[in-house]
């Protein structure tokens, strides 16, 4: 768990991938990590006023994993992840405000209202979703890793899960044939602790660590801290490197701690866990507050700037939540549409035979 | 014409589109090296290679999620089941992923996925690998499925199938892989969607997919030379999409019919062949519908008695007798 994890700065900040980042590229890690927090504290003022349905994933406390790993892709690396989403389609580039409509359930969301908090999607920015199944996401990783190689792409696949995922059987048949093919995936195990409310330690039979699980497929390996930027990006790098020219899988597990409940829906996330041990981590081992100190000793970031950010991130959000509420639903008509391809293409075998049965 | 077998038929489909297209790759248990366990790819590694006919573990859901994976970006993978009843531990990966994956994604992503395997009882395999999950399949918006009961068929919807840019599912059957049919020299394509009258009649319509299409056939033999009752059988080819059209207006024209279909009875293909007979085609109708499935029960071992629990040509044709 992340709190044997010192919070002192590593010798990752001398990584060349790491050394090679200019102050500006260090104030907008800062700048993402906090336009995600902002997000995810406007959805879930949104989600407490009713104004949504269902579930709530949120991101909070985790920031620095999706924008420390996502600030290293190339122009062929594609992302996948799970249901806790928001984090990493703003962090691929997707905008607050289509995030934010699509959870209010709206024409405008990114999903255009069909897929919800934990169906976001961008192909465009290389970003397969959003998966609401724990693991299902994980064979359709090894796919992208498997079409990239098909292709004689240069690339690999980052495909996220938690540590509540590891125990799923379609985990491990992806483990399996990701090393037996040499595929350019790396799964990156979001550790935050609990597997909703169950502890790694009741969930997960291991010896040091779950990704130590991957000797077992013969593949390469790696324990990360989470709330230190320079460590996630200087590992991940070494595992996407591998991965692009050597077309080798790796896991990463990067130890991270979530502040909320699993979901918002989740009463019991300060049973299964004490205040206090919620206090710590914020107080001591916060990603953004960490990196934002970082910033300031290096001489990188003002607390002005720092100030600056927030309040923009800040008032993004709620320009955000105002264009959710504006916008419209999806009428009846729509529930119908992006269905079938040939359907919506109107192509002739999408007017061959009756596709539905209403 | 040429007479060739149900399972070369679809390997001629196969090579065919592996030849037209650089992204279709074949992948599944025993396919590449082995030849197929039914010999439905046999020769195909041979000739194409490590990267378009791939040897897959025993591993369902992770080796469809992947071809689902690299379906999304691009690849036509076509992936073989040994029987279509593996696929229930890889159903995570077909329903919530392949089905859904373009309406939750607000039509940004589709997955032209073709999966295709034997879906049939009738060899003394048991409950396990006997599943006939056709309706399964079809009750999910976003899929569609097929299943061709004559070498003919086999060729062309696999050509189809394959050509479509949403997920295709084929059900093949074992029992059938060995029955030579008619197929042409020159390239065609069967479309999805379109069902086809086997044999024209005028007294009453029986409606039926797959082997028991060929079972209709030889019920509507016997009722002619011993009964005097001109059957038309109606082979619908492809479940969903569904060519409504064929079934009424076969129906409208005998005003009677009989669905035929090794579905179990309830919520089974022929229930909503049923309900379209009814909503559509009552005024036409001059007796109830009625339906010939596989007995309500897990299949059945012993091999004379699940040869009774499939729709038989004995059943068959007291259905018939009863309404006509």
């Amino acid at each position: 768990m992340a709190s044997t994890i010192a919070s002192t700065p590593s010798s990752s900040s001398e990584a060349e991938i790491n050394r090679s980042l200019t102050a500006d590229d260090k104030i907008k890690l800062f700048e993402q990590m906090t336009r995600i927090r902002r997000f995810e504290q406007a959805s879930l003022k949104s989600y407490n006023s009713g104004k949504m349905g269902g579930f709530l994933h949120l991101y909070i406390g985790q920031e620095s994993v999706a924008v420390g790993t996502i600030s290293l892709m190339q122009e062929n690396d594609h992302v996948i992840t799970a249901y806790r989403d928001h984090g990493h389609a703003l962090a691929v580039g997707m905008g607050m405000n289509e995030c934010m409509a699509e959870l209010y359930g709206k024409a405008t969301g990114c999903s255009k209202g069909k897929g919800g908090s934990m169906h976001y999607f961008a192909p465009d920015k290389n970003y397969w979703g959003g998966h609401g199944i724990v693991a299902g996401q994980t064979p359709l990783g090894a796919g992208l890793a498997f079409a990239l190689k098909y292709k004689g792409l240069k690339g690999c696949a980052m495909c996220y899960l938690g540590d509540g995922a590891v125990n799923q059987g379609a985990y491990h048949e992806s483990l399996n044939l990701a090393a037996l093919w040499s595929l350019p995936v790396i799964y990156v195990i979001e550790n935050n602790g609990y597997s909703m409310g169950t502890s790694q330690k009741r969930s997960s039979a291991y010896q040091t660590c779950l990704a130590q699980r991957a000797e077992s497929y013969d593949m390469e390996w790696d324990l990360v801290n989470g709330e230190d930027m320079y460590e996630v990006r200087a590992k991940t790098h070494i595992a996407m490197e591998r991965a692009r020219n050597e077309c080798r899988p790796a896991i990463l597990e990067i130890q991270t701690y979530r502040y909320q409940g699993h979901s918002v829906a989740d009463a019991n996330h300060k049973k299964y866990r004490s205040p206090e041990e919620i206090e710590r981590y914020k107080k001591h081992h916060d990603p953004i507050s960490l990196w934002q100190q970082c910033l300031f000793d290096e001489g990188v970031l003002t607390e002005e700037r720092a100030k600056e950010i927030d309040k923009s991130a800040k008032d993004e959000a709620a320009a955000a939540v105002k264009f959710a509420e504006e916008s419209p639903f999806p009428t009846v008509e729509d529930i119908t549409k992006d269905v079938y391809w040939e359907v919506d293409n109107d192509t002739e075998r999408g007017r061959t035979g009756r596709h539905f049965f209403n | 014409m040429r007479l060739i077998e149900y399972r070369d038929a679809i390997n001629e489909a196969l090579a065919e589109e592996i030849e037209r297209d650089e992204n279709v790759f074949l992948l599944g248990e025993e396919v590449a090296q082995y030849n197929g366990a039914y010999k439905v790819t046999r020769g195909l590694w041979d000739r194409y290679g490590d990267k378009r006919v791939i040897d897959a573990p025993i591993s369902e859901a992770g080796f469809i999620g992947m071809g689902i994976g690299a379906s999304m970006l691009g690849l036509r993978p076509v992936m073989e089941l040994m029987f279509w009843s593996f696929a229930y531990v890889a159903f995570d990966q077909m329903i919530n992923n392949a089905a859904c994956v373009r309406y939750m994604s607000g039509g940004l992503i589709h997955c032209p996925i073709v999966v295709r395997g034997p879906a049939n009882g009738g060899t003394s395999v048991g409950a396990t690998h006997s599943h006939t999950p056709e309706n399964f399949v079809a009750n999910v918006p976003g899929l569609k499925v097929v299943s061709p009961a004559t070498a003919y068929d086999a060729k062309g919807l696999m050509k189809s199938a394959i050509r479509d840019n949403d997920p295709v599912y084929v059900m093949e059957n074992t029992l059938l892989y060995g029955e030579k049919g008619e197929v042409p020299e020159e390239e065609y394509l069967v479309p999805i969607g379109s069902a086809d009258i086997k044999r024209e009649g005028s007294d009453i319509s029986l409606i039926a997919h797959g082997r028991c299409v060929i079972t209709c056939l030889k019920a509507a033999e016997i009722l002619a030379s011993e009964h005097g009752i001109n059957a038309e059988v109606v082979d619908l080819r492809s479940i969903r999409p569904l060519d409504e059209e064929t079934i009424l207006s076969s129906v409208k024209k005998t005003n009677r019919a009989v669905l035929v279909d090794e579905n179990k009875p309830f919520c089974g293909v022929s229930a909503q062949i049923c309900t379209l007979i009814q909503e559509q085609a009552f005024d036409y109708l001059d007796a109830p519908i009625l339906r010939v499935n596989t007995i309500d029960a897990p299949a059945i071992y012993s091999p004379p008695m699940e040869i009774e629990q499939l729709p038989t040509v004995k059943r068959i044709i007291e259905k018939v007798l009863a309404i006509a």
